[in-house]
């Protein structure tokens, strides 16, 4: 029993206390707990980029003044804007002003002008100077719009998918559906991407794909957007067909299953409630941790259709060497990720009776 | 698939008998061949009276109790194995087999109910127990949700769980083994059951709770008037419920009869067998009859003749007819009937110089 869909993370635990019932106060003293961690994960995690990040350009060489400046500035400009960013500091001191910008917000001064950085302060862009944070605030609402929408598509189209085959294991359409499944794992987003760019947007011109907000305008929002949504809910789409089938599969051979037959249940009840109750339980749980992981970029994704969201500004960020980005979006992804894993694991604890918070 | 009799023949309802099984037969088609797993089973109960069907593992008991709830062809999907039934069940009056699957399950949980070997995997982990007896109540009565819960309430109350309004909003895993079981059999009474089949259902708990199960049982049985099954492996279970006994080998009847004349004058060596490996608390462990020797027969392919012959050990005394032809059930008393080629005297004398004064 407990081997099935376990909770991840391991911070909830399966225990059979009989009569027990989880106290509102344990409830806090965990939630305390696991926000203190996160925090201190989410510490680990800058300090870790910070330390990367920024002890590449030791290593190769190059001058964060440079980037910032460019190539052609003189010396004593150089000098001025590595004052101001305080790049000639310890790592750990540059480290510490990073978080307190964080938290509180930082002041960039070089004796000559300050430039006030409001918190959550991450900085500023080594490319055009631009502060990180709406760079980053600007970017999010567009992977989220990527990922909201293909969850709702590859939730719907998964289970759904799974279940039928389920039903009908080893007919025409379990194996037809398993087969495009299959192909649905197996193939990078790059390639079905690609393809249905080629075939709706250049070929046919049915699809426009340049992005605009939904606030400003939510037809061409919606029109740019189908095509990843559907490549990207079709790769999800197959792992979750072939997970909910695989469960519902196991579910049905339970005793509890015959149960409710023997009680005079319809199958319609049978199925819908008591095995989807339980066929549900491991997708939820993956699923929180999957919309997690997205919501720190759709790289892939991102890239083929050109969208401006996080995933797409890291990969420019990496080729551009802007630091001060790459460290953002990493944080904003850790962040995320972070964030769900807690979030699954209290969901966890409310959909499945048997896991005590402790 | 269901096989049933030509409309010419049909058979009528037994006059007179609450359940009768005539003929029944279950087989599996599998990839190694075709399990056998029942294979011309009769039996009949009567309203009020208790049946107690005993055999090792893998003779056919819960095969047999599901084909009576109609569960072999219930919720079948895909390419599923399908069983396949032929033979008469009848319930009240009515042949099930025959029947329109929906009108077997509305027959499921009302006028027929089962109790499960392990109530912790019977018991869905995921709704309170409140919540799965109030379902049982409601797919079969017309009534408010508050008035199922006053049933199911009053019900755990009469299966003797403590503060059963409480509890009724507890979870399965929340329960121990004993008080897990009773849920299960509150659940499969609150609608009242005419039939109530039982499978296994101490096997999963510890002797002490055994007991207060199978008096639980017992009491209920008296109470409600129904007709109960009762299947086990243990002999001490039917002898302190049952008022018939049916020995089951290789999904067959070997011996039944009235538990009385089956406990003091048995007439199959396979029932001489399970009599010996029944625990007996006043005698000396090496003393007591060797319980059956061997292993269960497979199901694929039944020993020839005699299901019995290849581990019997009067086969030989007995000739070649015991792996040739299968002996059918014979009159060897009143209500008791033997399915054995070996002599009808012959076998008393056994049983009384041989086997009985080795008990
Ligand atoms: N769906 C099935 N497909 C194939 N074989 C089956 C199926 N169900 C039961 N059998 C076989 O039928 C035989 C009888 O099984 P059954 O469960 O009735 O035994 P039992 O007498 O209840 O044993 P136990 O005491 O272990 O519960 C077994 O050999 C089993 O493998
Ligand atoms: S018929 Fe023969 S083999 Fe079978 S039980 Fe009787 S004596 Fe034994
Ligand atoms: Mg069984």
């Amino acid at each position: 029993m407990a081997a099935r869909g376990g909770p991840p993370g391991g911070a909830g635990r399966l225990r059979h206390p009989p009569g027990a019932t989880a106290r509102p106060s344990t409830v806090l003293a965990y939630l305390i707990r696991r926000l203190t961690a996160v925090v201190v994960m989410l510490l680990i995690v800058t300090l870790a980029t910070f330390a990367i990040f920024f002890m590449i350009p030791k290593l190769t060489g190059t001058d964060p003044a440079l980037l910032f400046v460019g190539k052609q500035a003189d010396p004593a400009a150089i000098e001025g804007i590595r004052e101001k960013m305080g790049l000639s500091d310890p790592v750990l001191v540059q480290f510490w002003k990073f978080v307190e910008g964080l938290v509180a917000g930082r002041d960039y001064a070089n004796g000559v002008d300050v430039t006030h950085c409001p918190a959550p302060c991450f900085g500023y862009s080594f490319r055009n100077e631009q502060e990180v944070w709406p760079v980053l605030t600007s970017r999010l609402p567009v992977t989220l719009s990527l990922a909201a929408g293909a969850c709702l598509l590859w939730v719907i189209g998964g289970v759904a998918a799974g279940v039928v085959s389920a039903l009908k294991r080893g007919s025409v359409w379990d194996r037809s559906a398993m087969s495009v499944a299959l192909a649905g794992v197996s193939l990078p987003i790059y390639f079905t991407g690609l393809v249905s760019l080629a075939i709706f947007s250049y070929a046919l011109d049915l699809i426009n794909v340049d992005y605009e907000p939904l606030t400003q305008n939510p037809g061409k929002w919606f029109e740019s957007l189908i095509l990843p949504w559907i490549t990207l809910a079709f790769l999800y789409a197959a792992m979750y067909a072939r997970l909910t089938r695989a469960t519902m599969l196991e579910i049905l051979g339970e005793d509890y299953i015959r149960t409710a037959r023997a009680k005079g249940l319809g199958e319609g009840v049978v199925i819908g409630k008591h095995a989807m109750r339980s066929t549900m339980t491991p997708i939820l749980t993956i699923l929180g941790l999957d919309l997690g992981a997205l919501l720190g970029g759709a790289v892939l994704t991102e890239t083929t259709f050109n969208l401006p969201g996080l995933g797409q500004g890291a990969v420019r960020a990496i080729s551009d060497k802007d630091l001060p980005i790459i460290l953002g979006v990493t944080l904003i992804a850790a962040f995320f990720i972070v964030i769900a894993n807690l979030v699954v694991d209290l969901l966890y604890a409310v959909i499945d009776p048997r896991v005590r918070l402790s | 698939m269901t096989i049933n009799q030509p409309e010419l023949v049909a058979p009528r309802a037994p006059a007179g008998q609450f359940l009768a099984v005539r003929d029944l037969r279950v087989h599996f088609p599998t990839d190694d061949g075709l399990v056998k797993s029942v294979d011309g089973l009769s039996f009949t109960l009567d309203k009020g009276r208790t049946l107690g069907i005993v055999g090792e593992s893998g003779s056919g008991k819960s095969v047999t109790s599901l084909a009576v709830m109609g569960l072999h062809t219930a919720g079948l999907h895909g390419n599923q194995v399908r069983a396949r039934l032929s033979g008469e069940i009848w319930l009240d009056g009515k042949e099930l087999l025959g029947s329109d699957p929906d009108e077997v399950r509305r027959l499921r949980g009302r006028e027929m109910a089962m109790i499960f070997q392990d109530p912790l995997s019977a018991l869905h982990p995921y709704f309170t127990i409140g919540h799965q007896i109030v379902e049982a109540y409601r797919v079969h009565n017309e009534v408010t949700r508050q008035a199922a819960r006053k049933r199911a309430v009053e019900l755990l109350d009469r299966v003797g769980i403590p503060q059963p309004d409480k509890r009724a909003k507890d979870y399965p895993h929340q329960f121990s083994g004993g008080m897990r079981q009773r849920v299960m059999i509150a659940m499969a009474l609150v609608n009242n059951p005419e039939l109530l089949i039982a499978d296994e259902p101490t096997t999963a708990l510890d002797v002490t709770v055994q007991a207060q199960i199978l008096d639980l049982i017992r009491d209920l049985q008296k109470e409600f008037g129904s007709a109960v099954i009762i299947i086990t492996h243990d002999l001490g279970v039917v002898a302190e419920l049952a008022d018939d006994i049916l020995v089951m080998y290789a999904g067959r009847c070997v011996e039944k009869g009235p538990a009385e004349q089956v406990f003091t004058t048995p007439r199959h060596p396979y029932t001489w067998g399970l009599l010996g490996s029944m625990p007996r608390l006043d005698r000396e462990r090496s003393d007591r009859l060797i319980p059956v020797k061997g292993s269960p027969p497979s199901l694929i392919n039944v020993p020839s003749g005699c299901a019995f012959h290849p581990r019997c050990p009067y086969g030989e005394r007995v000739g070649a007819v015991t792996r040739t032809e299968v002996p059918v059930l014979r009159e060897v008393g009143p209500r008791h009937e033997a399915a054995c080629h070996m002599a009808a005297e012959e076998r008393s004398r056994v049983w009384t110089e041989e086997i009985a004064p080795k008990l």
